[in-house]
Order: structure tokens, then sequence, then C-alpha cells
């Protein structure tokens, strides 16, 4: 009786692992389709179509994906690059760190994937792969892209190494030339000839780099250095003309703050304090600084969503959101403001391991919609063409 | 052909007959696997003793068997347990931790020879590491063990593994065993060891053994979908070489024992990294130096009255080294590690009538952390350990409670900053009841919380370190049954099953949370899961004609939910990479001079984070190993010949993403017995 149970037993749990292997059996795996949510009524489209957003994936998780807004539908598609682009081995990448557009062209830097990934900006089809170390930031002028590298040659102390700009003609998608800058570079902008590249010394803490690197495009050669504050991350060009240059400080004494450099000297005008800086974006006379930063005095996160109107050079507000919904954002990341109608578009990016979200706010402060992200948002061009749908291409 | 496989083992659990234990009694050959009734409290007798005897769900691999499953390390055969997941970032190099009921690595204690093994770091053993050569047996406890003299540290972790290496046995006037073994196979792996035990005294042995692996870690991998990419590449950058030494002295005691133990452990290897778009080769290096000495003795000082004392000091060395000399995307990264560990222990058991049982033991651990990084605080910690505990046994209940008493003092030699004293108190309560006389079916239950304190990292690494921590609280409640059944003549022999339902709290989690931007994380106390879980497992054993068949089911439910942030979009979702369902079956035979063994290893569809989105979706995978050993005798002498194929129908799978693991990978063994 006994050991008829036992076998009855035994012959059960077989039955059900036997089971259990069948139903799930391993195919290949299908490629993961982008999902679309409508998360506002279309309107009419001005000049800007939609936006497309880049979303870094933690590192070393190959989990870069590219969304999509589409004003004329109303409608967020989460991960459109694996679908358009079934043969692109590994996907769009590991931490996607910046986004262009220039000549028709979508211009992705997947930084762990020492790659700038080429896209057609109307079908975000793969076009080409452009390899480069440890690519940070990229932009256009003349013709040429300029990525910045943290990946410069190591000359005799391994720890400090300088990155370098690499140019690249956007016809043959090649590597021109480099020009040496300071270390660990990141973002970059033109102002009348000249490339402004904000150095970070990242790889040095706390011995941070201090200076912008000024390389004259027509040699291609640095022909200034401008010595700013610690740890310099982002570079804008301001309504009035100026360089607004971000600093991520240096963790200890210096804050995270605001630099404005004047491109006609080469001289630092002026420090926006008070004013840390997470990211920031400029509209017209203003500049909108989002910050998010942590204290271990307060154990605590201090964020602000502030205004700078750089005509009149003062700080409007340092909180924009009027309706009280900031109160919802965890992790502010990344602001970019639609240069035809002023729609300011915030990301969250939570927790950085499960996917962050975005929100659509009115030049009012009140938030029009939101929409979930992939794994941390970051990084948002508008384009002036409408992406064709997946059955147009 | 997985189906052909699962049918032919599905079969062959209704057919198969008879068996004597290959399992849990390897140890001691003359005694039958289900004679022994009591609970010793002598550790060696432990192991010999029927691990159901426990009365907190206990699992145990031990001899033969835990050889056939495991190809490398602890690490594979650990997998066959019920409740456990293996992170494993791949080949014979990559790290392998261990996650029972999903409370996470570091709330599972590692003891070697009776001893903790720590790391004051980051709080994680690398189970990868210990070899299966001179391995005795490996058990899994849940909660607690139960011995009534045990150190206070044995009290200190939510779960506990104990790694047992083989203790010398010598059969009539031999003075001397060899075992020279030689395995070598895929990967380029090369793995020479020998083993020496000596009878110096009728109570006095010693045993010295040693063993060299080199591997290049070198495997093919394919990353494939469905009408679109399909990449191979070859795993590289994973080389291990790796010695280890080990001297142990064995002592007998009127009423009780001693133990001395050497340990070595000298390693170089690669980190062969996540394999992401556009970059599939690592250059980072590791170097590992691991030493320690311990010692224990136990000793029955009167029927009332026991004694067990133990000791032990470790120093450990790590040195990785990232250069971008190598491959210019790296960041430049050169830190040595130094920790030191020093560690004493003192358990008493009284037994003032025959079903009360009192113990109480106190431990002392001090451990430091040297390391050339930036701004580092230099840590010191000085732990005490206190615990109390007492068992009652009427007839077929038994009723055990325990409360540890855990005090942290940490110094910074580096740093103004004062830390404050940690206090914990952590209680458990465990009961059994058999319910019949003639049926071996025990029922059980257990409570138990427990703290896992910050690590250094946690709380000191430069930058993310955050000093302000509090501990990780775990709670958890069991209930569980146990039936064995023992046929002394037919096919049918025996059967053990055990059956457990669980629920756990994870409070305080201690993860890391970005501050501004990807370079900057800082530790916080954020995170609350909950967990029920289903752990179940049957062991059959049969004789079919001169052949032992013994099959082994392990089955795990486990829903994992993560509750920190009730706002949050994901809130509830099944904690990442812990599969809903899990199961392994084995099945062994051994006719005469041959034995033979199938594994398999389910492991059910995960989430890669605790968005349970299509994103995030891990298939599920499996594998199918198989082995054949055969013994020859010679005059005096024995030969033993093992060939094992892994993963047989080569299927391309990750444990952790980006980390590909290998494919189909075979193994040839071939040990000299004298």
């Amino acid at each position: 009786m006994r050991i008829n149970t036992a076998y009855t037993l035994f012959g059960l749990l077989s039955v059900c692992l036997a089971g259990a292997v069948i139903t799930s059996c391993r195919g290949i795996e299908p490629i993961t389709p982008s999902t679309g949510n409508e998360v506002t009524g279309g309107s009419e489209a001005g000049e800007v179509k939609g936006f497309f957003l880049l979303n870094e994936g933690n590192m070393g998780s190959n989990k870069a994906t590219l969304d999509y807004f589409d004003y004329a539908t109303g409608v967020y598609t989460r991960n459109i690059f694996a679908e358009r682009n079934p043969g692109v081995a590994l996907e769009l990448g590991d931490v996607g760190n910046d986004l262009g557009i220039y000549g028709g062209r979508l211009y992705a830097v997947i930084n762990c994937s020492n790659l700038v990934e080429v896209m057609d900006v109307e079908t975000a089809r793969h076009i080409a792969e452009i390899p480069l170390p440890n690519c940070r930031y990229i932009t256009f002028d003349g013709g040429y892209a300029y990525v910045s590298s943290y990946a410069g040659a190591v000359e005799l102390d391994p720890e400090y190494r300088r990155g370098y700009v690499a140019k690249i003609d956007t016809v043959t998608m090649q590597v021109v030339d480099t020009c040496g800058v300071g270390y660990q570079p990141e973002e970059m902008a033109v102002v009348d000839g000249r490339l402004y590249v904000a150095n970070s010394g990242g790889y040095m803490a706390p011995d941070y780099d201090l200076t912008v690197s000024v390389i004259d495009l027509a040699t291609f050669e640095v022909c200034n250095e401008i010595e700013v504050a610690p740890n310099l991350h982002q570079v804008k060009i301001g309504g009035d003309g100026m360089l607004y240059i971000s600093s991520r400080g240096d963790y200890y004494g210096h804050q995270s703050s605001t630099w404005v450099v004047d491109p006609s000297t080469d001289e630092v005008v002026r420090e926006l304090q008070l004013l840390q800086n997470s990211d920031m974006a400029v509209y017209g006379d203003s500049l909108y600084v989002i910050s998010h930063s942590w204290s271990n005095v307060s154990l605590d996160y201090s964020t602000g969503y502030a205004v700078f109107d750089t005509r009149e050079g003062i700080t409007v507000t340092r909180n924009f959101v009027t309706d009280g919904t900031e109160e919802e954002i965890t992790t502010p990341y990344c602001i970019a403001v639609n240069p035809s109608n002023g729609d300011i578009f915030l990301t969250d990016a939570k927790d950085h391991v499960t996917p962050g979200r975005i929100h659509c706010y009115g030049q009012d402060g009140v938030r029009k919609w939101s929409a979930t992200t992939g794994d941390i948002p970051a990084h948002i061009v508008f384009t002036r063409k409408q992406l064709k749908s997946l059955d147009e291409i | 052909m997985a189906l052909a496989l699962a049918a032919m083992l599905a079969g062959s659990c209704f057919f198969a007959a008879s068996a004597q234990d290959r399992d849990s009694t390897a140890i001691s050959e003359e005694k039958n696997w289900a004679s022994d009734t009591t609970l010793s409290i002598d550790e060696v007798m432990v192991v010999a003793t029927r691990t159901s005897q426990e009365v907190v769900p206990v699992q145990m691999l031990s001899g033969e068997k835990l050889r056939s499953l495991g190809t490398h390390s602890i690490a594979d055969a650990i997998r066959y347990f019920s409740g456990v997941q293996i992170k494993d970032f791949g080949g014979i190099g990559g790290l392998k931790s261990i996650n029972v009921r999903s409370l996470g690595s570091q709330h599972v204690g590692v003891f070697y020879d009776g001893v903790e093994l720590g790391n004051a770091q980051n709080g994680i053993v690398d189970l990868g590491r210990f070899s299966l050569d001179n391995m005795e047996s490996v058990s899994l406890y849940n909660g607690q063990k139960s011995a009534t003299l045990q150190s206070a540290k044995d009290y200190a972790s939510a779960n506990a593994v104990y790694l047992r290496t083989k203790k010398p046995r010598f059969t009539d006037g031999k003075r001397n065993n060899w075992n020279i073994g030689l395995k070598g196979g895929s990967f380029m792996t090369v793995n020479p060891s020998v083993l020496w035990e000596h009878k110096i005294s009728d109570r006095l042995s010693l045993s010295a053994s040693t063993e060299f692996l080199y591997t290049t870690g070198r495997y093919k991998f394919t990353y494939a979908k469905q009408d679109g990419y399909d990449t191979t590449g070859v795993r590289q950058n994973g080389d291990v070489r790796m010695t280890r030494a080990e001297v142990a002295l064995f002592g007998d005691i009127e009423g009780g024992y001693w133990r001395a133990k050497v340990y070595f452990y000298d390693s170089e290897r690669g980190y062969p990294g996540a394999v992401v778009r556009g970059k599939f080769v690592h250059q980072d290096r590791q170097w590992d130096d691991n030493f320690f000495a311990q010692g224990s003795f136990k000793k029955d000082f009167a029927p009332w009255y026991s004694l067990q004392i133990s000791g032990k000091y470790a120093y450990d060395y790590l040195h990785y080294l990232a250069d971008p000399r190598l491959d210019v995307t790296a960041m430049y990264v050169d830190n040595r590690y130094r920790q030191q560990e020093a560690y004493l222990s003192a358990a008493h058991r009284f037994k003032p009538l025959r079903w009360w049982t009192l113990s109480l033991a106190t431990d002392f651990q001090w451990n430091s952390l040297d390391a050339d990084l930036r701004d580092f605080v230099y840590p010191l910690r000085y732990a005490g350990y206190g615990a109390a505990a007492t068992a009652f046994e009427f007839g077929g209940l038994k009723l055990s409670a325990s409360l540890l008493y855990t005090y942290i003092h940490d110094v910074l030699r580096a740093s103004d900053a004062e830390m404050d004293d940690r206090h914990q108190l952590s209680p458990a309560v465990i009961a059994s009841w058999k319910p019949f006389r003639d049926i071996d079916l025990e029922l059980r239950a257990f409570y138990k919380k427990n703290y896992r304190m910050p690590t250094f990292n946690d709380l000191y690494y430069t930058f993310t370190g955050a000093s302000w921590l509090e501990p990780e609280e775990t709670v958890q409640y069991d209930f569980g049954a146990t039936w064995h059944l023992i046929r002394s003549r037919g096919r049918f022999r025996g059967l053990d099953i055990q059956a457990d339902v669980y629920f756990n709290q994870i409070d305080n989690k201690i993860i890391a949370m970005p501050t501004s931007n990807q370079f900057r994380w800082t530790m916080m106390n954020l995170g609350y899961v909950e967990i029920l879980g289903v752990d179940a497992a049957a062991q059959g054993y049969f004789r079919f004609g001169p052949v032992d068949v013994s099959p082994r089911v392990n089955y795990t439910f486990q829903r994992a939910r993560d509750l920190t942030d009730p706002t949050s979009e994901w809130y509830g979702g099944q904690v990442a990479y812990i599969p809903l369902h899990s199961c392994s079956v084995t099945l062994g035979a051994a006719y005469s001079s041959w034995s033979f063994n199938y594994s398999f290893i389910y492991t059910g569809e995960r989430y890669e984070s605790s968005a349970n989105i299509p994103e995030n979706y891990a298939q599920p995978w499996y594998t199918h190993d198989i082995s054949l050993t055969k013994s020859f005798l010679f005059n005096g002498w024995e030969l033993q010949a093992t060939a094992l194929v892994n993963n047989i129908l080569n299927q391309q799978y990750e444990v952790v993403k980006c980390y590909p693991m290998p494919g189909t990978n075979f193994m040839i063994k071939v040990n000299f017995i004298l």
C-alpha cells in the first residue's frame, strides 16, 4: 500500500516535471516588440513632429533603448530600435549617452558599446556604425560630426589619460581627424567655428579637471583652455549667445553649479550660484535647469526645477512646475524644451533599474501627459520629420 | 530531445527498483542509512546522522553523489537543493554566489569545517572557489542548525551552508591513504590533485591535500533572435590559475576530539565581463590570496556538561587591475584590498534532565580592511555574539528556542568620525512533532528573526558607502513535514520526502541607489520584500536485481514580491532573477563497479528586474548532465575513471543577463586510490 503510494508520488512528480519541460521548451527568442500608448490627443503638428528619447540603461546590461513620441497621433512608443533593426546584433547596445539629428540622420552615441549608431531619421533604420572607444557626446557643424571620447592614448601614467574629440565626415561616416583635449571630455558646443569641450576628469576623482578646451575647427587644434570649475559636464548656448556650462562639483566642498563663459573673450563671466545643475535646456531667453543631488549631511535629496532668464540675468523661478506634480518625480534626470511650442519634457529615472517616466508640461507649468519610458530616460532630440510607422518602411 | 529525456526519466521512476542510500551515509558505510536514531552533538556524527533528525529543513549531498553532481565546485552541487538560486556569471572562474529562499546572498552563512568563512568587505562568499576534491558533504540549513552545542555564529545567519572536508579513515592495518587525481576537459581545463592521509597514532591522524587548476575559460556562445540576428562569439578573459593546499590534524580524546587546519588558496583570474553590443572581450584581472588557520576542541566533561571551543585567524588579499594599456575603453583601476579576521568561540551545553538541554555560546570576532583607495577610512570591526538556547524533548515533540545578541563596534582608523555601536537581538523558535509512533512522519515549524549587518563596502566604500545604514532585517516563518519509509527487502527500499511552506520578509533591505548620475550611487535602507515559497524534495531508493537506483527530485516555488515603493508602477513585481518555478532531478544508478548519474536542472522564466515587462523577460533554461564512473580494483589499489558530459543539449542560456553560460562541455577524471 505504502509502496504504491511511493511509486505514485514519484510518478506524479516525474510527470509534472516532464510536463514542465515539454510546455516550456525553448525556441529562439522573438525580438521584443515596441509598445505604443496614446498618451495625449493627436494635435496639429507644428514644425516639430515629435521627438526621440534615448534611454541609457544600466552599465553592463545592454539595455539602451530608443523611444519615439509623435505629436500628430499623441502616441508614445517605447523601444522602437529592436523591431526596426532585427539584423543588428544585440540591439542598440550598452549605455546610450547622447542623441543628435543632422542631415536626415539620427545619431545615438552608445558609450559602453564604443560606437555611434547612425540611423535614418524617418525610419530609425540602421545605416552605419562608427566605432569610437568610450564615446560620450556628439555635436555637428559644417558637414562633420564631433564626438568626445574618454579613450585617449595612455602616455606615462595610466591614471592621467587625456580624452579626445573625433571629427567624423557625415557623408563617409569615417573618422577623419582627432584632437586631444582635457581629461574625460563630455558635452561640446560650436560657436563661430570654435568647438568648446567641457572636460570632467571623472576618472581622477577627487582631482577633477577644471577646464574647457577650445578647438579651432579650421585647424582642428586646441587654441585655448579656459579654467572654469571641477568636473564639468554640459555646454549649452544661451539665447544671449553666452555659453552655459554645468559643473557636477567634486562631491566635497564644491557643489554642482552653473557657469557662464563669454565665447567672444573666452572668459568666465559669472557663476550662477545656488543653481545646482543635473541637466539643462535652452528655450528662447530661458535656461531650464534641473537639479537632484544627495546630501550626506541632511541624508536627503535636494531637487530643483529652475528657470534662469539669460537676458535679465536672474533666476525667474526655482520650481517651474505649478500644479504640484513634481512630488511624483523621484529622480529628475533630463529636461528638454520643444523649440517650436515650448512644451517642457522632464524625465524621471526612478531607481535606475526599472523603467522611468517622461512628463510633458506646458509653459504654464501644468502637466499635460506622462508616459513610461525605458530604463534611465536621458537624452531627447526633437525631429522635424515624422517617423514612419513600421508598416510604411 | 528534451522531451525524450524527460519521458525516459519519468519512466525510470516507475520501473526502477531498490537501493541503498548512496547519499546521506556515504561517510559511514557500515551504518545503515535509516538505522540511526538520535541526533548526536558531535559534528562528525551529525554528518553521519540521517539529516532528517534535524528539526529545521536541511538538505545534504555527500560522498560520491556530491562528486557526481558537481564537476568543478561546490556551487555546481548546491544548485540541486530546493529553495536555492545560484547567481552564476559563467565558466569556471565566474563568481557563483548562493541565494537561499530569496533572502539574498549576504544572508547565507558559509561554514568550512564548522567555522564561518567571512568576508567583512562585501559579505559574499564565492562558492565557485571551493573544490569538491576533498569535500565530504555539503548541507544547507534553513533558519539555523539546531545542534545543541554550537557557536553563536551558527545562530547568526538566516540560512547556512556547511561544507565538511573528509576525515581520514583507515582500514585495518593501513597507515597511509593516497588519492591522486587528474581531471581535464573542456575550456582547456587541467586539474591535478593529491590527497594524503596518514595515521600518526590511534588517536591522531593527518590529512594533507593540494590541487592545481588551470583553465582558459574559453567557450563558444551564441545570441540569436527569431528572424533576426544570429551572432556567435568566444568567451574570453575567463582564464583561471589556482592552487589550493590544506593540512589538517584530527585528534581524538576521551569524550571528545580536537581538530586543527591550515588552508591556503592562491589564484589569478580574468574577469570575462558582460557581453554587450560592441564589447565581447574584457581585460580586467584579479589576484587572490586566502589563508586561514583554524582549530576546534570538543569534550563531554560530564553527562550533563559539554564544551566546544573554536578559533580562527584569516588573511585575505585581493588585487584588482583594469588596465587601459590593454584596452583603451577601460578606466584605470589598480586596487589592493587586505582583510584580516580573528575569531574565538566558546560554547557550553548543560543537560540538567534527560529531556532538557541548555546551551550558551559566546563568540568574539575582529575584522580589519585595508585598501589603497583614495580617502579610505580603514575600518576595524569588533563584534561580539552571545547566544542562549534551550531545547526540550517530550516523546515525539521537540521544542527549542534561542536568542542571539549581536554587538558591533566599528572604528575608523583614518577618520575622526565616531561610529555608533550597534545592538541587535535575534530570536528563533523551532518545533517539531512526530504524531505517530510507527509512521516516520514529522511535522515542523520555525520562526526566526535575523539581522545582516551592513558590510564594510556598504558603509565605508569611498564615495558610495553610507555610514548611517541600518542592518537588514529578515523574518522567516516555516511549516513543513518530512516522511520516511524504509523497506529492507524487495525492489523498493526507501523514500524520503520533505516539503516546506514558508513566508519571509526582508525589511530595510540595503540597495544601491543612484544619487544624481550614473557615476554616483549610494547605499540606502530602502527595500521591502515578501516571499512566499514552497520547497519540496523527494529521494527514493530502489534495488533492481544487482542495480541500485536512487532518483531525487527537488522543486521550488517562490513568489518574491518587491513591495518597496507603493507608488511605483512596478510595485509587487517578482524580484529580479527569482523564477516562480524551478526544479532539479537526479538519477543515480550503480551496478557492480559501474555507476551512472543523470541530472537535470530547470529554472523557470524570470525577469531581470522587478519591472516584469517583456523587455526584462528571461526565458527558462534547463540543462541535462550525465556521468559514468567505473572502478578497477588491482592488488591493493584502485583506479576510478569518470567521464562527464554537461549541458548535453548544448542549450545557449544565461543565468545573469549578458553573461552567457557554456554549451555542451565534457570532463574526464582519473583517480588512483592507494
